[in-house]
């Protein structure tokens, strides 16, 4: 209970991971809610490689994780000039109403 | 031990009870809010457990790049008022239930595939990049990143060089009746086209059209 290993850091990542896809799913408000649930999942994967990396006294998992980083930053990036581009064109980000591709 | 022990247990709670807010919350201007304080949490934990370079990497990248991008988008869209349905959404909407099902089921693999979990401790000894232990962590990386995963790097820097053409490329747009600097016309343009030398007349002046 208090000796704190590496299944107690992979629970936690579990439990933000399981977070952010709940948040994808029962998301009815708007779609940047849906990419800070995305970024969640990100930060639970690197919650993962970090602790494997500290735990197993490697090193790769935190040079993976910089490039996790990285990904990640241009993801919202773009993900975000999606969205003020469909904003600008369509007047609403709301999930229900964005049907155009009836899916 | 037990300080650690505390310390995780606090960080982690705080990440996962903002974790849930961010996702539940009314306000998309709140869940930015949240989601900056779990990525806070998470690298405190970072910095905690020995990855303090990490740690201080989440730190300015995600609280200082992308939650303020978040932000920033949030306020100008002006979508932060909007009401949130939960579970009260119209009558064809059966993916809610189906959401928790899966997303719970996923939840006991991950956590049934963690308790399940050992690794054999002759395995360690393989790997090539151990971590040394009398240099600072931030050393350590620095010696890696530059030699072993260079390529990587460079390819992550391209990625991010991408990423920010296209969302110039994306968001830009040309406004009609906004007098514009042509740089191209400015810097061509030649002697004869600028300058022009007319006979004046005296008592009749120049008529000059633009």
């Amino acid at each position: 209970m208090f000796e704190v290993s590496l299944g107690h850091y992979l629970t936690l990542g579990a439990i933000i991971f399981t977070i952010g896809v709940i948040g994808i799913f029962l998301n009815r408000k708007n779609v940047i809610v849906i990419l800070m649930s995305i970024e969640l999942i990100l930060l639970a994967v690197n919650i993962n490689l970090v602790s494997f990396s500290i735990f197993l006294q490697d090193l790769s998992g935190q040079i993976f994780t910089l490039f996790i980083l990285t990904v990640a930053a241009a993801e919202a990036a773009i993900g975000l000039a999606i969205i003020v581009v469909y904003y600008r064109n369509a007047g609403t980000i709301r999930v229900e109403e964005i049907e155009n591709l009836k899916g | 031990m037990l300080a650690h022990a505390i310390f995780f247990y606090f960080f982690s709670f705080v990440a996962i009870i903002s974790a849930i807010m961010v996702t539940a919350s009314k306000n998309t201007v709140h869940s930015v809010f949240f989601l900056i304080l779990d990525f806070i949490s998470i690298s405190c934990l970072f910095i905690m457990i020995g990855a303090e370079f990490l740690g201080m990497i989440m730190l300015i990248v995600y609280v200082g790049a992308v939650a303020v991008l978040f932000l920033f988008v949030v306020m100008m869209l002006n979508v932060a008022q909007q009401k949130n349905q939960w579970f009260k959404s119209s009558e064809t909407s059966t993916h809610i239930p189906v959401g928790l099902i899966v997303s719970l089921i996923i939840f006991f693999e991950l956590i049934i595939v963690i308790g399940g979990w050992k690794y054999k401790p002759d395995i360690i000894k393989n790997f090539s990049d151990s971590l040394v232990s009398n240099s600072t962590n931030t050393h350590t990386i620095g010696s890696v990143l530059y030699t072993e995963y260079i390529h990587l790097f460079q390819i992550s820097g391209m990625i991010l060089l991408v990423a920010m053409i296209g969302a110039i490329v994306l968001t830009f747009r040309k406004r009609e009746g906004v007098k514009r600097q042509n740089y191209f016309s400015q810097i061509s343009r030649e002697k004869n086209q600028g300058v022009e030398l007319v006979e004046v007349k005296s008592n009749e002046g120049v008529k000059i059209d633009v």
